[in-house]
């Protein structure tokens, strides 16, 4: 919560760059106190590290101090404030955590937790659903990601090629 | 970053062991925390470091960027192979137990480990590419300018 505050307040967008990685740490420790050991992993490598050095990179390429907001900031606060206030009310309705009747504990995870073992006898049950119980969400994140990477491969390095072909051709 | 001794020193002995460590999280995925998709990211963890702490020239001697591309598309045609063999085989499409027709479990496992390669692949090329095309565009800053 600090941290996200001083990433706001922060004007250095290289001390906001590192702040938005030390909050990417603290939430996967957070994940691991829920003992979501595999999320955690992925927020801290993914989260704290490539991020991090993305936004580095791009900052680079820009300037390093963020620039005075050109409009009051009352309307995003509004704005801001009425969505948190809608998720909070939101988790109102959530089961308290660790809650056995909870709708995730009875729907399909004691399914997964009984016959894992028998039928595809890998220890981390999380590996067991995504690679085998839910192997085509994982083709098709993979995809994703897949995407993602020719997307930025467009934007970013296709278009000064084809400015060195046109300048060849001159 | 020519006079940095200490990181270049430091960084050269870590790489190896942040290779390991991914190829750890890779295939022991199934018995502890972690699979491809983290394994690929830290697998691109250790030649960002090596791009960052020396130079893009240096580290894509290494792994030039046709590769990466090349990685990028590997691991889904992997993944998707792995369906495509499962389909042909006579089984649905993604059924590891294809692989291993008289041990449908050990097919399971082959299957896992197949599909996480895949995975691992991508993500690493994909990692490496997002990071070669932020940072070959950037002019060369001097140390004073940080």
């Amino acid at each position: 919560m600090a941290t996200a505050l001083a990433v706001v307040r922060a004007q250095s967008l290289f001390a906001t760059a590192m702040l938005s990685g030390v909050f990417s740490l603290l939430s996967a420790l957070l994940l691991v106190v829920l003992d979501a050991v595999d999320v955690a992993f992925t927020e801290a490598a993914v989260g704290a590290g490539i991020s991090t050095v993305l936004m580095l990179g791009t900052l680079a390429l820009t300037r390093r101090f963020e620039s005075p907001p050109s409009h009051s900031p009352v309307l995003p606060l509004f704005v801001v404030l009425v969505t948190g206030a809608a998720l909070i009310y939101g988790t109102l309705d959530m089961p308290n955590f660790g809650s056995a009747t909870a709708p995730a504990q009875v729907h399909v995870g004691p399914d997964y937790i009984e016959r894992s073992v028998e039928e595809i006898d890998v220890p981390n049950i999380v590996t067991a659903i995504l690679a085998s119980y839910r192997g085509f969400d994982t083709l098709g994140e993979t995809a994703v990601v897949f995407t993602a990477g020719i997307g930025v491969l467009l934007l970013l390095s296709g278009l000064r090629r084809r400015r060195r072909d046109k300048k060849e051709d001159v | 970053m020519r006079h940095h001794l200490i990181l270049r020193v430091i960084t050269k002995l870590l790489i190896g062991t942040i290779m390991l460590f991914a190829l750890y999280v890779q295939f022991h995925g199934d018995y502890s925390p972690g699979g491809g998709f983290q394994a690929g990211v830290i697998m691109a963890v250790a030649f960002i470091i090596y791009g960052i702490v020396f130079s893009l020239d240096d580290v894509q001697r290494v792994l030039p960027p046709w590769v990466v591309h090349k990685m990028a598309a590997a691991g889904v045609l992997i993944y998707a192979g792995t369906g495509v063999y499962s389909l042909f085989a006579g089984y649905a499409f993604l059924d590891y137990a294809a692989l291993s027709p008289h041990h449908p479990v050990h097919g399971q496992h082959y299957g896992i480990l197949l599909v996480e390669l895949g995975v691992g692949v991508t993500v690493t090329g994909v990692m490496v590419t997002i990071y070669y095309a932020f940072t070959s565009r950037t002019p060369i800053l001097d140390d004073e300018a940080w």
